[in-house]
Order: structure tokens, then sequence, then C-alpha cells
């Protein structure tokens, strides 16, 4: 292997280190400006001009708080739950492609750190690995509260994961292939939200439900659990699990943007390459907009409810959905 | 089947429609240190300890607020007058007067029970303290300036004007 390319991959896997961080940072400052104006208000503007130092601050304040552990907790599980959560939604940016290649310096830059030919495979994999960290973290915490938001999260992804995977198989079948790459290329027409229609609603609802966003935030509902799973984490701990359920988000609307708005591609106009990130990222922005929306206009579920409305409706209906759009591919030939 | 029965999509649209309306209205937000809403006339703030025009104490160190308060909030200690040094209209002036704002509830009775209406609360809701002792507020701190014509207090006065310590009141309008 040349050095170059490693020297390439090293540069791309940093810059998506970067987004994480920096992307947690103002998602926060993002979310909570959305909030406020939905809720008639200004919100944070006094750290900087209209606010954008606040995320800086709040990290400031979050490093300065004290590491609290539990003297019953489970410790080496404790300190490891909030890493496995981050870890999984840092590393699943991999196979997402921001755009298609460049040239810099004579030499051609693919926009992506890996096109696996199992790419939605892989999406939908690493992003399970996360429930693990928020699991270990209600458990080993000692703390009924957090046991509980554990639990949840736990039933609540084995309800709506198999829904958010059969979602995904319409793009899939449509594109004869699993790169997302390929995913995108074969968007170049018509977008995959037109013909799967279905398959994004439920995308979008049970990407809210894997990521915890409200209206499905029960594992850490503050009214019934006082936070639920992260209830006994202070300090940094703390900052992490945030950092991924923003990472996280930001996950979800990327995904959605590459197997139902056409990723880093515009329809019908051909882009530089150098404007597609860009494209990709209002797309994303798009998205975050509209988990905000949803979460500032929804009241949280009852549990119940929420079981019964992935099991009995999301899954059927998703399903049904795989099975139509088979039908119709094998009718078209 | 048991779920949508009310959820129906067309409420869900309904109410995304609703906050992304809100997003275009004017913030309500009022930037506090720099605006600040005035306060209604019957507003609670802190107290303070009013004077007559002359300069003269209105508070005779009767103590009846301190036993009207019910947070015993209120210590007062009084003192005799004379004619050379007059604090407040006949006998007695309060030569001590506290008020516990960390004990006080802003209730208003001592405003009520003041038979010169001496002590008021009045506009002021922006209180800090950064001890507790810095809650006690002393005479010093509650009595407003001497007005404009009048004289500090304690005055050199002829003798046989100030024999009444409850002045003639009309009745209260606010
Ligand atoms: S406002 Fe009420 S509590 Fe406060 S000092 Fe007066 S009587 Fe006491
Ligand atoms: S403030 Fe009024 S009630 Fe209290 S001691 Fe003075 S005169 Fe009496």
């Amino acid at each position: 292997m040349e050095p170059a390319l490693i020297i390439e991959w090293i540069i791309k896997s940093v810059i998506i280190l970067l987004i994480g961080v920096i992307g947690t940072f103002y998602g926060t400052l993002f979310e909570r400006k959305v909030l406020a104006r939905i809720q008639v208000r200004i919100g944070p503007n006094r750290a900087g001009p209209a606010g954008i130092f606040q995320p800086v601050a709040d990290g400031i304040k979050l490093i300065f708080k004290e590491e609290l552990i539990p003297a019953q907790a489970d410790k080496l599980m404790f300190i490891l739950a909030p890493i496995i959560t981050v870890l999984p939604a840092l590393i699943i940016w991999a196979v997402i492609p921001w755009g298609s290649q460049i040239v810099i310096a004579g030499r051609e830059i693919k926009l992506y750190l890996a096109d696996v030919n199992i790419g939605v495979l892989y999406l939908t994999a690493v992003a399970s690995i996360a429930v693990y960290g928020i699991v270990i973290a209600g458990w080993s915490s000692n703390n009924k509260y957090a046991l509980l938001g554990g639990l949840r999260s736990s039933a609540q992804m084995v309800s709506y994961e198999l829904a958010l995977g059969l979602s995904l198989i319409g793009p899939i079948m449509l594109t004869g292939s699993m790169s997302l790459v390929d995913i995108v290329e074969a968007q170049s027409k018509v977008w995959y939200v037109i013909p799967q229609f279905v398959a994004f609603i439920i995308f979008i609802i049970t990407g809210l439900a894997e990521i915890n966003r409200s209206p499905f935030d029960m594992p850490e509902a503050e009214q019934e659990l006082t936070a639920g799973y992260h209830a006994e984490y202070s300090g940094m701990k703390y900052a992490l699990f945030m950092m991924a359920e923003y990472i996280k988000m930001i996950v979800i609307s990327a995904i959605a943007a590459t197997l139902f708005l056409g990723g880093y591609r515009l329809p019908f106009i051909d882009i530089p390459a150098f404007l597609e990130p860009l494209v990709f990222f209002i797309k994303i922005l798009i998205l975050l907009y509209s988990i905000v929306w949803v979460r500032a206009t929804f009241p949280r579920f009852r549990y119940d409810r929420l079981m019964a409305f992935g099991w009995k409706i999301l899954l059927p209906l998703s399903l049904a959905n795989v099975f139509v759009t088979a039908i119709i591919l094998v009718l078209k030939g | 089947m048991a779920f949508p029965e009310r959820a129906n999509a067309h409420e869900l649209i309904k109410g995304l429609w609703i906050t992304f309306k809100s997003m275009f209205e004017k913030p309500v937000t009022i930037q506090y240190p720099e605006v600040k809403r005035p306060v209604k006339a019957r507003f609670r703030g802190r107290h303070v300890l009013n004077r007559y025009e002359n300069g003269l104490e209105k508070c005779i160190g009767c103590a009846l607020c301190a036993a009207a308060c019910p947070a015993n909030a209120i210590f007062v200690e009084a003192s005799e007058n004379t004619d050379d040094e007059r604090y407040a209209p006949g006998e007695r002036y309060a030569s001590t007067y506290e008020i516990n704002l960390l004990r006080c509830i802003y209730c208003g009775f001592c405003e009520d029970s003041c038979p010169t209406e001496a002590i008021t609360l009045e506009d002021n809701y922006e209180l800090s303290f950064d001890s507790r002792f810095g809650a006690i507020y002393t005479k010093e701190r509650l009595l407003v300036p001497v007005p404009e014509n009048g004289k500090p207090t304690p005055q050199a006065v002829q003798p046989g004007i100030f024999t009444r310590s409850v002045p003639v009141m009309a009745d209260p309008v606010d």
C-alpha cells in the first residue's frame, strides 16, 4: 500500500472525527435555536454574536464538572458505556459518501472513506451496536431509573430495528446494490423518496426511535425516568452520551439523504464535484431541522402504544412495501 | 387496530403546521438586563423607609410592622427623639431597623400595618446577595435619600412643632 493512500485515509478520518465533534457542538446550538423559534423565543444569544460560542461554553463547563461514579456501580462497564455508545456513531460515517471525487494536486480523491459493497448492511450493523452502550450504561449505573431506561431502549430497538432494516430494502432492490455510492448514483434521475415514499416515512419514524429522539425518547424520558440511562453520568462521560445522541441525529439524516434524497446529487443538473458536499450538507440540515421540528410538535408516546405501533403497524407496512416493490420490479422485468 | 384511533395523520400534520407557523412569529422574549418590563402598580419588591418632605423619617419605631410580619423578618429598636436631635416627629424614632430579606416573603403586611406609611414595598426586584449578612438590610440601606429641600436627620428643630407622631392622612389610593 502506498504511503500517500494511508495519509489520505488518515486525513479523511480526522475530518470525519472533526465533523462528529463540531457537528455535536453546533447540533446543540441548532436544536436550541430552532426549538426557541418554534416556541416564539430567541434562544441562546449571550455567548458571542447570536450565541455562536454557546456550545464552547457548554463544553468547557462539562469538562470542569466533577466526574461522579456511584459507589455501587460496575466501574469498568460504567466507564466503557459512553465509549461504546459514541464509537459506532463515529465509525458509521466511514461509508457515507460526501461526494464523488475531486482532484487535488493531480491526485483523484474520493469523498468517502470506504465504498464497501455491503454499505447498507454495515450501516444497520454498526447502528445497532450503539444500543449496547445504552443498555450497559443503564445496567452498570445500579440505579433503577437508569436500568429502566436501558431496558426500554433495548425493547424499543428490537421492535423498531426490523422495520428500519426492511425500509432500507426498497432502495437496495431498486438499485440492485448495497453500496451507498451505487445507490446515490442510481438516483441521478429520480430520488428514491418518490417511488419509495412509504419506505422513507417508515425510515424516518424508525430512525427517530433508533436514536431515541422524541416522540420516541422513552429511554431518557425526563419526567418519568429522570433522564433514564444517563441519570448517573456527569462531566465528560455525560458529554459523550450527548455527543453520541447528536452524532446519531446527524447520521440518521445523512443516511436518509443518501438513500432517499439523492445523497450529494441534485436531480437533472450536474454540479461540480467540489459543490457536492455542500448539497449533501444542506440536505442533512433540512432533515435535522425536521427532526427538531418533530420534537417541538409531538408529545412522547406511551410505552405500550410505542410497542403496538412498531409491531402492528410499522412492521406489516414495511413488509408490504418490500413485497409490492418486488412485484413491481418483477413485472417491469 | 388499537393504536391510531385518535392520532390520525391529518391531526399530526395540523400540529406540524402550527409549530412551523409559530417559527415566523415575533419572539416574545424580553432581553432582561437590557430591557426591563415595568412592574405593576401594586408590585411588592424591596422595602424602603420613607421620609417627609422636610427630611424627617416617617418611621416612629412603633414596631407594629415587626409584630405584623408573619416571617419574623423585621427587627426594630426605638430611641427617644429630642428637639436638638430629631429623627422623626413625635417622641420616638427607630434607632435600629433591620429587614432580613432572606426571611421576607414579600407579603406586604408591614406596609399595611404601618401607621405612618413609613415602610413601603417598592419596585426593586433585583435582589441578590453574596452572603447571608448581605441579605439583612439595615436602616441606612432602606432609607430613601433626603428630599431636595429637606435636611438630613438628625435635625435641630424649634421646640413644640413636631409633637404628633402619626400625621393626619388621606385614604390611600392604590
Ligand atoms: S413583606 Fe411581609 S414578610 Fe416581608 S417584612 Fe413585610 S411583613 Fe414581613
Ligand atoms: S415602619 Fe411603620 S410600623 Fe414599622 S416601626 Fe416604623 S412606623 Fe412602626
